[in-house]
């Protein structure tokens, strides 16, 4: 950023909550069925059928809003947000407003700024306020791809309409691009970890908007804000607000001014480009949705909550640290992602090493995820089978060359280590009898360097150890032809 | 008596996506004041001891549990859901292109 300028940037997080149902009707939250196939009355906006909320959604709202240290209200109130819109079929869109599920939260979040390459420099926490986090039923779907006629006509898929949102607002409290990327990672990795929300941005079920205004260092107001939207993913998300903030900068130095307006992220052109200004700007009318009652939340409620939710990514990441001796880079990818943290616990656990598991599962086993799209969610090679693999190599049965030969394999063919190893002949020989015949080999054809080291030239039990992994193509147990040569030798 | 004005007017229609003409602009305006005037004399009651209510509730009606269970009913499947639309298309209700 331009010396002498700062960023102001707040957050607003749309994470779609994990029901089986819709908030107001019983129609299936699934996309990808059939166009309008999940739709009802009260999703269609049809007159007279009534909501009834989904009790479910109250219960992940409280896990999702006190895992981000929100209080929740004892009482909340639903509103209706108008606005015409195709997709939201009954003119208004049932939100909260003035009474929201919950409120006032104060949130820690592990930041650091990217060198050049993308490399985290210097991780500390910072403090960010959530203003809330209420609770509201998602639009329909507009649909343009394979279909005629999109020049004059829209389609209209409902079968998103009503699905349950939770919407988390911060404070302006940001001042990086970086900053904002890491607070939505922060707040994607919670919602999987409670099981809120999957809040995965490329499924769409987390969406992100950015409020972006720049400022010099040392002014107390904000100038006009750009309401950054269409970030597809946190990595875009932050490209645009990077991109956003040198764009006002230029626009305030150069006298041009920054307009209070709505913005979207072109990835094609890395740019943002305007998409309405502050005169169409909404005016919603919020009044209280009088077909629902408020919503109480009772004390024991809470409790019986907070009880269920489980250990969060970033006590995870410090336990991860401290009892498994993992560096805080090791440990933070692991923590990265749910799936990939309980991958890493069943290795650990089963292979009773866990450096070894987090090495093997970052380098190796990752990059063969990377090669073939696949992740610790739907890994061919299950976390009991690299304990495995793992412990074969502690025990060398299999030396390391090899342990990478055979995980290749078991990725491949999602076999066993040990039908691997078998199949492949690779099992060292680790019989004492048949180690001693090699070794007696080798001493016998190698009379002279047997008398030299006798004689005291003990460098050349290497010699001896290279001889022996030869004559045995390298199965034999490197550990036993150690102590039998020093014994034969002696 | 409430102030409203022909902007005011103006601006309901366009939020309503309703198009009207100057004469009918002219019409509405003491139309509709007389209608927010009507209601405004509800402003004439004490409600400073009055908790707001919300849903026209009871407070006995307030604190009945109704709260469904996340459970699956049948939602109308497809065909029956666009029966009813004036030009649905491919599954989809179609409706003139919006920005
Ligand atoms: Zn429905």
């Amino acid at each position: 950023m331009k010396e002498g300028w700062e960023a102001v940037i707040g957050m607003e997080i749309h994470a779609q909550l994990k029901t089986e149902t819709k908030i107001f009707c019983g129609c299936a939250a699934n996309f990808g069925d059939e166009p309008n196939a999940n739709t009802c009355p009260v999703c269609l906006g049809l007159p007279g059928a009534l909501p009834v909320l989904n009790e479910k959604v109250v219960e992940l709202g409280a896990k999702a809003a006190l895992s981000l240290g929100l209080n929740i209200n004892e009482t909340s109130i639903f509103s209706r947000k108008n606005y015409f819109y195709p997709d939201l079929p009954k003119g208004y869109q049932i939100s909260q407003f003035d009474k929201p599920f919950s409120s006032n939260g104060t949130l820690e979040v592990l930041t650091a700024e990217r060198d050049e390459s993308g490399h985290a420099k210097d991780w500390k926490p910072i403090k960010i306020h959530i203003e809330r986090m209420h609770l509201e039923e998602d639009a329909g779907k507009n649909v343009h791809e394979g279909l005629p006629d999109v020049d004059k006509y829209s389609y209209i898929d409902l079968n998103r309409a009503g699905t349950p949102l939770g919407e988390i607002v911060t404070g302006p409290d940001f001042r990086t691009s970086w900053q904002a990327y890491d607070y939505v990672n922060h707040v994607r990795r919670v919602l999987q970890w409670v099981g809120a929300s999957d809040a995965d941005m490329e499924k769409g079920n987390l969406r992100c908007e950015a409020n972006v205004s720049v400022r010099k260092v040392g002014e107390e107001k904000f100038r006009n804000k750009v309401e950054l939207k269409n970030l597809n993913s946190v990595r875009f998300m932050q490209k645009a607000i990077e991109y956003e903030i040198e764009r006002q900068i230029e626009a305030h130095e150069s006298g041009e001014g920054v307009n209070q307006e709505t913005r979207l992220w072109d990835e094609k052109n890395n740019k943002t480009k305007v998409m309405r200004s502050k005169e169409d700007a909404h005016d919603y009318r919020y009044f209280p949705e009088p077909d629902l009652q408020p919503l109480k939340v009772s004390t024991e409620f809470i409790e019986k909550i907070k009880s269920e939710i489980p250990e969060l990514p970033d006590a995870m990441l410090a336990r991860f640290q401290r009892d498994y001796d993992l560096t805080f880079a090791d440990a933070s990818q692991l923590v990265g992602d749910i799936s990939l943290a309980a991958f890493y616990e069943a290795t650990a656990a089963a292979s009773k090493n866990a450096r070894a598991s987090a090495n093997w599962i970052l380098s190796e086993l990752q990059r063969e995820w990377n090669a073939a799209g696949n992740s610790a969610a739907d890994s061919p090679v299950s976390a009991e089978n690299l304990a495995e693999l793992i412990r074969f190599l502690d025990e060398e049965k299999i030396n390391g060359k090899q342990a990478k030969e055979v995980l290749i394999e078991m990725f491949a063919s999602g076999k066993s280590a040990a039908d691997v190893v078998k199949e492949q002949g690779l099992e060292q020989i680790s019989d004492s009898g048949a180690i001693e015949k090699i070794v007696e080999d080798v001493m016998a054809a190698n009379e002279g360097q047997v008398a030299a080291y006798r004689g005291g030239n003990e460098k050349l039990l290497g010699f001896f150890v290279g001889q022996v992994m030869k004559a045995s193509k390298g199965q034999a147990n490197p550990k036993m032809v150690n102590e039998v040569l020093l014994e034969k030798l002696k | 008596m409430a102030m409203i004005k022909e902007e005011d007017i103006r601006k309901i229609a366009k939020l309503a996506h309703l198009e009207i003409t100057d004469e009918e602009v002219a019409l509405y305006t003491p139309q509709m004041a007389d209608i927010v005037g009507y209601v405004e004399q509800l402003n004439e009651l004490a409600t400073d001891s009055v908790e707001p209510a919300t849903g026209g509730l009871t407070p006995e009606g307030e604190a009945t549990e109704t709260k469904r269970r996340d459970v699956i009913e049948g939602s109308l499947g497809q065909q029956l859901a666009l029966d009813q639309a004036p030009t649905p298309s491919h599954g989809h209700f179609r409706v003139p292109k919006v920005l």
